[in-house]
């Protein structure tokens, strides 16, 4: 089998070499795995102690409540707005007029380059961070815009993406701007960046994690819970892989959602991109 | 801005540490994304499986997880990084590249090169298997093909998805500073609650900074681009 730009199809001299490196490469891995172990285990890494709150009901509760139900409201939430922020901003870097065009685009570069971990600790110190709800407010908030100027180049770059034929049509027959836009590109831009949409979730459940410097309920909190408990025994370890293998099978879930919406409506052509800076010059006019 | 220009050490010194662990993580998670997307791509089943399993592990958890492991959980099982102590001193300050420091670059170095792993990657899928074929029709030896066909097309297409996730980084070493180094982050948390009048006006200031420095790297991708790109 060719199946790699890379290299030919072995012939049988060079099988016999490749298996030679299989087993070298898996003697390898597995010894790194077995040393990972070993040094778990003499550290004490495995102590029903320290694994306790991950097997005791009243723990699995709390991790699932208070962290996995509390991150995706907060992901959800984010995403939410976000997709209101990008919609708005998306439309507005295509309009017609220089004095739309320009701030919003001057919003959208601006929201992408700051990293949310300054946005958040502005917004929570702005709200106050005394009570619970101003902190998951403030990463509502941070990530709301982020994600939504990252989700305004996704509606920009996916209504560029509706074929011109359809706008020129639709002019044709005497449809007006708003209705044009409305009825015509976003119906088929919205099919287009479903998945970008959706992959732009996965960002969102990451970067709850962020909560952690104020202290914002979610995962990251029950995480603090769990391993500042002097009962546990120190049990980072534990507790991050626990904590961690919880975001990678949420995050999973959502990848698996997103492949088969691609399959579903847009078929076979490639994931839209969209780049993080620079794209999409605000000084040309869209086309019509 | 007055409160700005009065801190102006402190903060050029706080975006020293954020410049230095962009530069190590950088550098590192280039080498580190190089090396699993050979073995992505490479002919050995268990190597493929052992990076595709690192690349989607790795993906789906958020940097702070990854950066706390290092930074807190990893000294647990005597993984440390306390031979690491460099002081660098400058005209706004010592920079003290510590235990905490190392800790951090190491935890964005394992994050950032799975991204980097699949920025290659995607490069070297760009590019059309004829490509490869032809150039072995016409007689091309394996170290030719790869030298003058696969490899100069894959580096140009994998030039844009790179600069996203090095700028991606830049934004990232911030998350260093939520586990302890002196960075911007943390610099930016002191001075707003030291200066509760003048906070909007620091945060753009921080801000701002962040904007040149992605504008800068953007700028420089897009050079590199124009330059390598065929006509």
């Amino acid at each position: 089998m060719s199946g790699s730009v890379l290299y030919d199809a072995p012939g049988p001299r060079t099988i016999a070499r490749h298996r030679v490196y299989t087993v070298i490469a898996s003697v390898g891995l597995l010894a790194l795995l077995a040393y990972a172990v070993l040094r778990l285990q003499q550290n004490g890494q495995f102590e029903y102690q320290k694994w306790e709150p991950f097997v005791s009901p009243v723990f699995i509760e709390t991790i699932l409540v208070d962290g996995v139900l509390e991150t995706l409201k907060m992901a959800f939430s984010a995403i939410l707005l976000a997709v209101g922020f990008g919609v708005l901003f998306g439309i507005g870097k295509l309009s017609e007029h220089g004095w739309v065009r320009w701030p919003c685009w001057a919003v959208v570069e601006f929201w992408r380059a700051v990293p949310v971990l300054l946005n958040i600790i502005f917004f929570g110190i702005l709200l106050g961070l005394d009570s619970t709800t101003n902190r998951y407010w403030a990463v509502v908030i941070a990530l709301m815009l982020y994600n939504g100027a990252v989700l305004a180049e996704v509606f920009r770059a996916g209504i560029n993406a509706v074929p011109k034929g359809q706008v020129e049509a639709a002019y044709a027959v005497g449809m007006r701007k708003s209705q044009v836009m409305l009825a015509i590109q976003l119906p088929q831009a919205v099919k287009i960046m479903l998945p970008a949409l959706i992959s732009q979730c996965v960002v969102a459940l990451k970067d709850t994690a962020l909560g952690y410097v104020v202290l914002a309920p979610g995962l990251t909190f029950v995480m603090r819970l769990i391993y500042a408990n002097p009962d546990h025994g120190q049990n980072q370890i534990p507790t991050v892989i626990v904590i961690g293998g919880i975001y990678v099978l949420l995050n999973l879930i959502l990848t698996v959602i997103a492949t088969w919406v691609q399959r579903k409506f847009v078929g076979e052509k490639k994931v839209l991109e969209v780049s993080m800076v620079g794209e999409g010059d605000p000084s040309a006019a869209p086309v019509k | 801005m007055d409160v700005v220009w009065e801190h102006r050490e402190a903060i050029a010194l706080a975006f020293a540490y954020t410049v230095l662990l962009f530069v190590f993580a950088g550098v590192g998670s280039l080498i580190g994304g190089t090396l699993l997307t050979a073995m992505r791509v490479g002919p050995i089943k268990v190597l493929r499986w052992a990076a595709a399993i690192y690349v989607t592990l790795v993906r789906n958890t958020p940097l702070l997880i990854v950066i706390f492991f290092f930074r807190l959980a990893a000294p647990k099982m005597d993984l440390r990084f306390d031979f690491v102590d460099v002081v660098l001193p400058t005209t706004v300050g010592d920079v003290r590249i510590n235990n905490i420091f190392a800790a951090c670059t190491v935890g964005l170095t394992v994050y950032t090169a799975a991204f980097v792993c699949e920025a290659l990657r995607s490069g070297v899928n760009a590019v059309p298997l004829g490509q490869a074929e032809a150039a072995r029709a016409i007689g091309m030896p394996f170290a030719g093909v790869m030298r003058y066909v696969v490899l100069p097309q894959a580096f140009r297409a994998s030039i844009p998805p790179l600069a996203n996730v090095q700028i991606a980084l830049l934004k990232n070493t911030t998350v260093a500073g939520a586990l302890g180094v002196s960075e911007a982050f943390i610099r930016m948390r002191g001075l707003l609650n030291d200066n509760p009048t003048a906070r909007i006006s620091l945060f753009i200031a921080f801000a701002a900074i962040f904007v040149v420095l992605v504008e800068v790297l953007s700028f420089v991708a897009n050079r590199l681009e124009r330059r390598v790109r065929v006509a």
